[in-house]
């Protein structure tokens, strides 16, 4: 499993991620991870046979919230932090389905 | 070669909360573009998700409903995707342990009976709405909806014709309105459902490549895109093609289905539990009280309405349709007595009248308890069926009670024996021609008798009364 | 300013003797002079601090003050802040002024203290040298050539030079503990749950959890009293019984059992900061303490085990960073993908794209079970190595940092050696446990040295008694940084 990653798994998962990455940016954080990777493959040879994976840090359940409607219309002081808005949408590049 | 026709269904269906699942935001269709749009629906640095109790609680009664196991524990989960209507860039939804697991849905299809497993249902947040209209060359996304309830109800893939497919979207659509956790609007996404659609040679064990087809939104379309999809891959393959998996959408205009995305760029979703949301636990007496305050399900009603009122299996079904019609006809059999006409009317005279006027049932003009005592009086001899038909009218306008448009509109049966035998002899006595005929053997002669009487007494007479006396007379 | 200790400036307050006005502006002078060296701060705004000085001066005049009423604070820049740019240390939220209160803004609002501004941070508190932030390197009070540590650098610094008299800060895998062990103050990690991260920007939720800074244990108990307690709109936050933090801290150490975890003597451990570590355990010997040696046999797959679930948990947390909805969008892009790639390439920071494409990786198909299940499975190891340990002692101690702070540059081109410096930090949070710093001592270059103690769940109180006790009869708490006027 900890066999190195490639330049093609860092451009998928930077693909993934959604962040450009140009060759010489991909080739500098193919070793980057890789030295990371190495720390992290340490971890690979535990036997955890039979241990439940831990997800969070405490052993309590949800709370439910009762359905109610608490909040009120604020797109006007959330919008005004926006990049692109026109009557009361975000505007984006457009979407080809 | 001989094909035969895989469907699965994955069904997503609002859940009729106030708030939305994850925010106290209101979930009411057709407010201003992010109006409804807290800054936990928008996303905003450092907001987090709380669970909406109601949300569970719909989840429960649809297991309950279907006989599903409920997971005691279940699991939130992170979808992981970016698109501008996905403000997270994941949806918070369940993968590995949902909240419904099983359970089944009986279907009636060309009069037999069907049944259908279910894999899973499972609570997640609906994304918001991407609006393609021109914003010079951008797209608009509306975030009012994102976060709003979704069960996404997933069938094991076991139907094999779109009929099947169509009958099983119907039962869980009454269903879910039945049970009151979804609304079941079609038009405005309420229910929208997904087919994934195979076909393989008669015989063969292992499936076919699917295609999923997305985002139908009425049981018309469902039937023609499944039709469409079903011959595009039978010719597909007939003509030495393959089938490649891929989600497909179809275009109600053209009938067709094109292609969304194949396989290749399908996504990778990195699902993880969600490290904001604890394992939801169901207590047994929170469960115990919502299996006790379900109402009784259509499949039960079917039963009982045979039994009770001996009707059809078939009728039983359409009855059944929905709680208000299903109400409706109990009301209408209660108050007169007569299952088998109460179901003849409900189904026929008053639903026609009904889809003529474009009504649901819930919209009658004519409450269930006249369309009862109207069916009384049929019963009685007080009014013919014809007869019944003109008061029926005075009903749908609002005339009033049903004996009170007897009376005012003069449409009582004529059942007096002593008038009805003088309008016969008057009868008998203008047509000396008929009664030789009939006398001569010609048994159509009769009935020219009986209608010449049926009209002298403007549609009163008891034709029954009428053959007798007839009969009697000319015997 | 001769005793700066909260609960001094909190009797002065009472006593009249000066106003919140007058003392904010006496720490924004303070913030004019030194900030410029020190760059502890990304927003200070004296406008928006005197007029909430202003609303405490009321409060105090009308005998509805609490105990900290009138006190400054400054926050951490990932707390949101209504009217306040909140950057999270990012050039992705460069312009985001946020709309909202995060519960902990709330709460120091609520007990009367005025903020001093927000403070410069790790991006996305992804580092530990506080050299990751858009808006330039945090230097160290101590010695300007070095890191003040991180991620919580900027409020680490600037109580060290006393710019703030108390700071918030938050800790998701040593952020809290570090920096506070860097610049020689103290600080706290309570018990996951204890404080609301709702409006606390996330960087992965499992583990983060704010905090407070402060020169001495009793400034952080009367923090702590301020910032805990059960929010719903967290649903990770717990509903427990408020605690007076501060009702232990006078008790004597005697019979207290001290775990010594022989792992954190190991190898690695600079030997200035051992001999400083064993001086404070003798200390606390001598203060009635006894010592058993411990075991956490798993806390050395500490490291590599957080660095695949914090990336896994921040991959997603981050994807909302879009340039959709608010922060930075890029200036040119040719379609929605092009705007997403170039906004995120642009607006994130190398060591933020780094772990993002970390856990991007570790949750993809085909990598999860390897990585990321079994992350969380040793994940449970290390928190079960904690329980069996709290059978043997009441408290846990060790070094806080393997060294003292480095220089400026010295570590941020080697992510792996960066990553080392969490080495002791990281447990607390993967099992969720409450942790500390507090002073113990100077390295041969002058540097601060300091002590983590690591309590069972929510035995904060016994932890603050513990380091309370220690600064009664130590005075490294109490030294600042010369030569910084
Ligand atoms: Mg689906
Ligand atoms: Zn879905």
């Amino acid at each position: 499993m900890s066999q190195a990653l490639t330049q093609d798994d860092v451009k998928r998962i930077a693909r993934l991620a959604r962040i450009e990455i140009d060759d010489a940016q991909a080739q500098a954080t193919q070793a980057q991870l890789n030295a990371i990777f190495d720390l992290i493959a340490t971890m690979q040879a535990v036997n955890t046979d039979g241990i439940a994976p831990m997800a969070h840090a405490q052993e309590v359940y949800q709370r439910l919230r009762d359905d109610d409607v608490t909040e009120t219309d604020r797109h006007a002081a959330f919008q005004s932090v926006a990049p692109a808005v026109e009557n009361g949408l975000y505007l984006v590049p457009k979407v080809i389905e | 070669m001989k094909w035969e026709t895989v469907i699965g269904l994955e069904v997503h269906t609002q859940l009729a909360t106030r708030s939305k699942i994850f925010s106290g935001s209101s979930t009411a269709f057709g407010a201003a573009p992010n109006t409804q749009a807290s800054a936990v629906d928008i996303a905003l640095p450092g907001v987090l998700p709380v669970l909406n109790k109601g949300a569970v609680e719909c989840a429960i009664k649809f297991g309950l409903a279907i006989g599903a196991t409920l997971n005691r524990v279940n699991v939130f989960d992170r979808k992981n995707y970016f698109y501008p209507d996905l403000p997270k860039g994941y949806q918070i939804s369940q993968l590995a342990k949902p909240i419904v697991e099983g359970g089944a849905l009986t279907i009636l299809v060309d009069g037999e009976e069907i049944t259908v497993n279910l894999t899973r249902a499972h609570m997640e947040e609906d994304a918001g709405k991407s609006l393609h209209e021109d914003f010079h060359g951008m797209t608009g996304i509306d975030l009012n909806r994102a976060g709003t309830p979704l069960l996404e109800i997933v069938s094991e893939p076991e139907m094999r014709s779109s009929a099947e497919a169509v009958a099983y979207a119907r039962a869980l659509h009454t269903l879910v309105t039945w049970i009151g956790i979804c609304d079941g609007n079609m038009q405005e996404g309420s229910f929208r459902v997904d087919a994934n659609v195979s076909v393989r040679p008669v015989g063969q064990a292992e499936f076919g490549t699917r295609r999923e087809i997305k985002n139908l939104n009425s049981f018309k379309f469902l039937q023609q895109a499944i039709d469409y999809e079903v011959r595009w891959q039978i010719e597909t393959l007939e003509d030495g093609g393959r089938i490649e998996q891929a989600t497909v959408l179809f275009d109600p205009d053209t009938g067709e289905t094109r292609m969304m995305r194949s396989k290749e760029d399908a996504h990778d979703y990195r699902y993880f539990p969600d490290p904001d949301l604890l394992p939801v636990k169901l207590d047994e007496e929170w469960v115990e009280a919502v299996r006790a305050a379900l109402p009784e399900l259509p499949a039960a009603m079917q039963a009982r309405f045979q039994r009770d009122y001996g009707v059809s299996p078939y009728d039983a079904g359409v009855l059944t349709g929905s709680r208000a019609l299903a109400d409706y006809f109990e009301t209408v059999a209660k108050t007169c007595g007569q299952g088998k006409l109460a179901a003849n009317w409900v189904m026929g005279e008053l639903s026609a009248t009904l889809n003529k006027a474009e009504l649901d049932i819930a919209q009658s003009p004519v409450p269930a308890a006249r369309l009862g005592a109207l069916i009384t009086r049929i019963q009685d001899g007080t009014l013919s069926g014809k007869l019944a038909k003109q008061v029926f009218e005075g009903l749908w306008e609002g005339a009033g009670e049903v004996d009170a448009i007897i009376e005012a509109r003069g449409l009582k049966q004529l059942s007096d024996s002593g008038e009805l035998e003088t309008i016969i002899d008057e009868v008998l006595a203008a047509n000396p021609k008929s009664v030789e005929e009939f006398r001569s053997g010609k048994e159509k002669a009769f009935n020219a008798l009986v209608g010449q009487v049926m009209k002298a007494s403007r549609g009163k007479a008891n034709p029954a009364q009428v053959n007798e006396l007839l009969k009697r007379k000319l015997g | 300013m001769s005793d700066t200790s909260l609960s001094a400036l909190a009797a002065q307050l009472a006593a009249k003797q000066i106003s919140s006005r007058e003392l904010a502006q006496q720490y924004l002078d303070r913030i004019a002079a030194l900030n410029p060296s020190i760059n502890a701060f990304i927003t200070v705004d004296a406008h928006k601090t005197l007029a909430e000085a202003a609303d405490a001066d009321a409060l105090i005049a009308a005998g509805k003050a609490g105990p900290l009423t009138g006190v400054p604070i400054a926050h951490k820049d990932i707390f949101c802040t209504h009217g306040w740019l909140t950057t999270c240390g990012s050039k992705m939220l460069h312009n985001f002024v946020a709309p909202y209160d995060a519960h902990v803004i709330q709460r120091f609002k609520a007990a009367g203290m005025p903020s001093l501004g927000k403070t410069n941070m790790d991006e996305f508190a992804m580092g530990s040298s506080n050299e990751t932030s858009y808006f330039g390197a945090v230097r160290n009070p101590w010695n300007t050539g070095y890191v003040p540590g991180g991620s919580s650098g900027g409020a680490a610094a600037c109580v060290a030079a006393r710019m703030a008299p108390a700071a918030t800060g938050t800790d998701t895998g040593g952020s809290i503990r570090q920096p506070a062990a860097l610049c020689g103050i103290t600080g706290l990690k309570p018990t996951y749950g204890l404080v609301s991260r709702f409006g606390m920007i996330a960087f992965a939720s499992s583990l983060d959890q704010a905090g407070p800074m402060a020169p001495s244990a009793k400034d952080c108990a009367l923090l702590l009293n301020v910032m805990t307690g059960f929010d719903p709109n967290d649903s990770t936050s717990l509903e427990r019984q408020k605690e007076d933090y501060t009702r232990d801290l006078d008790k004597p150490l005697t019979g207290l059992r001290v775990g010594l975890p022989r792992e954190f003597f190991a190898e690695g451990l600079n030997n200035e900061v051992a001999a400083a570590v064993e001086a404070a355990v003798a200390e606390l010997k001598r203060l009635g303490a006894t010592t058993v040696e411990i075991s956490l046999a798993n806390s050395g797959l500490a490291i590599p085990v957080y660095y695949v679930l914090a990336p896994a948990e921040a991959s997603s947390n981050l994807s909302r960073f879009d340039g959709v909805r608010y922060g930075y969008r890029a200036p040119e892009y040719a379609t929605l993908d092009d705007m997403y790639c170039k906004t995120r390439a642009q607006g994130f920071g190398a060591e933020v794209r780094r772990r993002i494409m970390i856990g991007a990786y570790v949750l993809s198909h085909g990598y999860y079970d390897a990585y990321y299940l079994q992350a969380q499975k040793i994940r449970r190891l290390i928190a079960d190595d904690f329980s069996e340990a709290f059978e043997a002692c009441d408290i846990i101690l060790g070094p806080t940092a393997p060294g003292t702070a480095f220089r400026l540059g010295e570590k941020s081109d080697d992510p792996v050696e960066m990553y080392l410096n969490d080495l002791y930090t990281i447990p607390a949070n993967l099992a969720g446990l409450p942790g500390m710093s507090l002073p113990c001592g100077f390295d041969s270059s002058g540097l601060p040295i300091g002590l983590q103690l690591v309590g069972n769940y929510f035995s904060e109180a016994k932890m603050l008694n513990v380091a309370h006790q220690f600064q009664r009869a130590t005075d490294w708490h109490a030294r600042a940084p010369e030569g910084l006027r």
